[in-house]
């Protein structure tokens, strides 16, 4: 590629400063949060508009040239890894909030807006934006859509895709393209929804519209302190099986807890093997009724000890032990890996014993912190990357967790998104079929494999049927993979 | 070829399970050839394979309650029956989930479901309708302000492909961020991207309570405004549904579901609200049913919240200037259903289609003609303008190159 004839037509399309092509500038934007893939972009560029972002487009789309879209670049499957030969589009230029329409209980937002500006802007007309990662101070809107990004109120609100609207993208080709918009269904195919989660594969949302929601009238937060996971478990069980669906439910084991204490001093109960953190949000008399019904699950399995924030202030100091939970782990020890996983809520105990099981044989410890609701698992795996063998060993356990996920009918990722990271584990979930079908959408959006290739699919499709004109053997014939009539 | 040999190949697949068709199993008056019924997405599959081998055109039926909506196909060949898939494969209560199969009644899987106290979350106002055919058309109904619609609540689905392939997205898990969401894309694809032989499915506990407050007000903006004030509120209504008939008042009637404590007190926080005159009861008649019968013209149209209101008087003004009677009905958050007689002149839905649509479109919204009488809708644009309509060409062209899944019945003539 001819870099210096790119940057050149870049900075005539975008500005002269919005073109990095220093190293020294360029090393900020090598990784995302998953910072063992590194790879130094040609090109990192910054633009300011929908138009600039289209006109980036289409001058890599002419040199041919691989492109990456980036959010806040907080990612933790190397979603925004660049390519060496590529563009890194950065959104952080772009980041002003549009419009906030508590009438229409939409906001409509740039994509480098940070998640919790949005319930900021929101907050002060009684509404607030419901999916919360607990990146929220930090990861933008942009990233989130791409990743189909949850949080620990998602439980009963839903994720990222159930609450946008529109957006505007800017296709692989370099047209701008609306889909859908403050007003619900419309017409066609569902192209919000396949893009929602697509991790950038698809193309780079210039504008996303977002449902605001009604700010509950009540909400209480419960600690609950456990001998076990199993008695958390079961509490959790008990919850939902009552028919309770709380705002959120979370668990930590006592290693998570441990962490967290040493970090950011939460003080959660001493001698705990587990803790939930159950929140109820609503009208004020559900909410007090079903609390009491909460209490006396947690205490019936168990609970040893149960604290009830009684303002904002002590709700906040139960959430931070549970939101400092994976930079925490940096406290006990030097290296971990944040896997992330999904397990019929049911299976909890069997999954729990089994990696403990899994964990002893490889003499590596691991802490877990879930959205214990969903079944979303969040296994930090410990180790010393300075001790022989132990980086491998740790990988190989992470691996290991998720089979045990596939293996009890879950998921491999349940919002962290497959990324760099985890494309090499796309067949234990789906056939050959399933993945190849998957890739038509890609082929219908970006057939040059042009946006951020490489993530997402093992091996890539090859696109090279024009449409319309399907001659010659299907490709899966070719492979030996589909009968051949 | 002869078509015998055609028969035969279809008969190999799915024994007697197959048939010529009968003049009654025309698609929307477009009349097939054969009609196979097969009980497995294995045998679909092989289904599938015979008829692209063929070049046959291919439409999915479920009970067959929405066949005359969106466009009529421009061929049919092979009706492809799931109605002998049916079943609920799994229902794991501890889970909040169902895998169940396309040809299931939806009124068949919530009584099965109702045995562990749950539910799927939505309304469908024809009851006999399959779950395979609820997804591909994505009806919702009140309850859709609280629980959301079907691309809310389906998390896994496994289709047929054109070609016969069998693909599966997603899973059985409610979190799940792993490859592309083809249920999204299913969802409301009228059976144009595959056929859609299982899904699963997030459920909802069934509350112990639901309690309905309406109101009568005196026309469209004052019952718009008391609408906006409970959605605006923080009751948490399950569904805020208007019904507007031609003339004279128009009604609101408020959903509240929950616990009895709760209910309790949002009832009377919802009365304070909506005002004088307002009464608590049971749902009333109408509720969650289409304005328009099977023979009428019905419309769907969307808008903001703050559309609503223009909507609402906007088809009153509309069909008073055309002597139209026009009613409509459907939820305050922005989907509304708007009913004219079946013997009203196509001339006269032309023109009221076309004022409706001036309206929602300037609330962001849009207007599809669901339903009309054959001849009346062969003169109408029933979808409307599309955004992204170059993209979902592609797409279709990817998964069915040659078009033969129900081709012309989707947006821009898919
Ligand atoms: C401490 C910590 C806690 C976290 N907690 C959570 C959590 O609770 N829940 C959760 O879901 N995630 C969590 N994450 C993961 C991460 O924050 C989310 O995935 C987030 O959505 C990424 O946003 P970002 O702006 O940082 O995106 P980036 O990392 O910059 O990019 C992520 C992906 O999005 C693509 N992308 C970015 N912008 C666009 C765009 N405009 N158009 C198209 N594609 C784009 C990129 O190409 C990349 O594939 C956490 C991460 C950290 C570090």
């Amino acid at each position: 590629m001819d870099t210096v004839r790119l940057a050149a037509r870049l900075r005539e399309e975008i500005g002269q400063a919005n073109v990095l092509t220093d190293r020294q500038e360029l090393r900020t934007y090598e990784c995302d949060g998953l910072a063992v893939y590194k790879v130094m972009p040609a090109l990192v560029a910054l633009p300011e508009t929908t138009e600039q972002v289209a006109a980036v487009v289409r001058a890599c789309v002419d040199a041919g040239v691989p492109y990456v879209a980036r959010g806040s670049g907080t990612g933790l499957s190397g979603g925004a890894l660049p390519h060496a030969d590529g563009v890194l589009i950065v959104t952080s230029k772009l980041r002003q909030i549009l419009d906030v329409d508590p009438d229409n209980q939409r906001a409509v937002l740039e994509p480098g807006v940070v998640n919790l500006d949005i319930t900021r802007a929101a907050s002060p007309h009684g509404y607030y934006y419901a999916p919360d990662p607990s990146s929220q101070q930090i990861c933008s809107i942009g990233g989130n859509v791409a990743e189909n990004s949850g949080g620990a109120h998602c439980l009963k609100y839903g994720f990222t895709t159930n609450h946008v609207t529109g957006l505007e993208v800017v296709s692989p080709d370099g047209a701008v393209v609306r889909l859908g918009g403050k007003a619900p269904d419309p017409p066609g195919y569902d192209l919000r929804g396949a893009f929602v989660g697509s991790e950038g594969t698809l193309g780079i949302a210039t504008e996303v519209t977002v449902r605001l929601v009604r700010a509950p009238e009540s909400v209480r937060t419960l600690l609950a302190a456990f001998g076990s996971t199993d008695d958390a478990g079961a509490a959790v069980s008990s919850i939902i099986g009552a028919g309770v669906i709380p705002a959120a439910i979370e668990m930590m084991d006592a290693l998570a807890i441990e962490a967290a204490e040493a970090a950011v001093q939460c003080g959660y109960p001493a001698g705990a093997g587990a803790v939930l953190v159950v929140e109820l949000d609503g009208p004020a008399a559900e909410v007090e009724e079903q609390f009491v019904q909460v209490e006396r699950h947690c205490e019936l399995a168990g609970a040893f000890e149960i604290r009830i924030a009684a303002d904002d202030v002590e709700r906040a100091l139960i959430w931070r032990g549970r939101k400092s939970a994976f930079a925490a782990v940096g406290r006990i020890s030097p290296d971990y890996i944040v896997q992330d996983g999904v397990i019929p809520r049911t299976s909890l105990p069997g999954v729990l014993r089994r990696m403990g099981e899994l964990s002893a044989e490889r003499g590596l410890r691991v802490a877990n912190v879930f959205h214990a609701g969903d079944g979303n698992l969040h296994p930090l795996v410990l180790f010393d990357d300075t001790v022989a063998g132990q980086t491998e060993k740790a990988e190989d356990l992470s691996a290991a967790i998720l089979d045990l996920c596939i293996e009890h009918g879950g998921s491999i990722t349940g919002e962290h998104g497959v990324g760099m990271d985890k494309a090499k584990h796309m067949p234990r979930m789906y056939s050959d079929d399933d993945l190849d079908t998957m890739q038509l959408l890609r082929c219908a959006f970006d057939p040059e494999h042009l946006s951020n290739p490489g993530k997402v699919f093992p091996t890539p499709r090859l696109c090279g049927e024009v449409p319309g004109r399907h001659k010659g053997a299907h490709p899966l014939q070719q492979q030996g993979l589909a009968e051949v009539f | 070829m002869p078509a015998d040999a055609v028969l035969d190949d279809l008969t190999k697949v799915t024994d007697d399970r197959v048939r010529e068709a009968r003049p009654d199993d025309a698609i929307d008056g477009m009349p097939s050839r054969y009609v196979a019924t097969p009980a497995s997405t294995e045998e679909t599959a092989e289904l599938l394979r015979v008829a692209a081998r063929h070049g046959l055109h291919v439409v999915a039926r479920g009970s067959g309650t929405k066949q005359r909506w969106g466009n009529p196909p421009a061929q049919v060949d092979l009706v492809v029956e799931t109605t002998a898939m049916t079943g609920v494969v799994e229902h794991a209560a501890g889970d909040l989930i169902t895998v169940v199969r396309a040809g299931t009644p939806v009124r068949e899987l919530q009584d099965a479901l109702s045995g562990a106290d749950q539910q799927l979350a939505l309304d469908t106002a024809i009851p006999s309708a399959t779950v395979g055919g609820t997804v591909a058309t994505d009806t919702s109904g009140p309850r859709r302000l609280l629980y959301g619609t079907m691309r809310d609540l389906l998390i896994g689905i496994t289709f047929v492909r054109a070609d016969g392939v069998v693909a599966k997205a997603g899973g059985k898990v409610v979190k799940n961020v792993a490859g592309y969401d083809f249920g999204k894309l299913l969802t409301g694809s009228f059976g144009t991207l595959g056929v859609i032989t299982e899904v699963a499915l997030r459920l909802h506990p069934v509350p112990a309570t639901q309690r309905v407050v309406s109101v009568e007000e005196e026309d469209p903006a004052a019952a718009t405004r008391a609408a906006l004030r409970v959605l605006g509120s923080q009751v948490v209504p399950a569904a805020v549904e208007v019904d507007q008939p031609t003339d004279g008042p128009v009604t609101v009637a408020v959903l509240l579901e929950g616990i009895e404590a709760g209910v309790g007190a949002r009832t009377a926080a919802t009365r304070t609200l909506l005002g004088a005159g307002n009464t608590v009861g049971e749902p009333p008649g109408w509720f969650g049913t289409y304005p328009f019968s099977a023979d009428d013209v019905g419309l769907k149209i969307t808008s903001t919240l703050m559309g609503v209101g223009p909507v609402l008087a906007g088809a009153r003004s509309v069909g008073r200037r055309h002597g139209v009677p026009v009613s409509v009905r459907g939820s305050a958050g922005g989907v509304l259903y708007a009913s004219m007689p079946s013997d009203t002149e196509p001339q006269l839905v032309a023109l009221v289609l076309e004022a409706m649509r001036t309206v929602a479109a300037t609330y962001d919204g849009t207007v599809v003609v669901l339903t009309a009488p054959a001849e009346t809708r062969r003169g109408l644009d029933v979808w409307g303008p599309v955004a992204g309509l170059d993209l979902m060409r592609r797409l279709k062209d990817q998964l069915d190159p040659d078009h033969r899944l129900s081709p012309g019945r989707f947006v821009g003539g898919i």
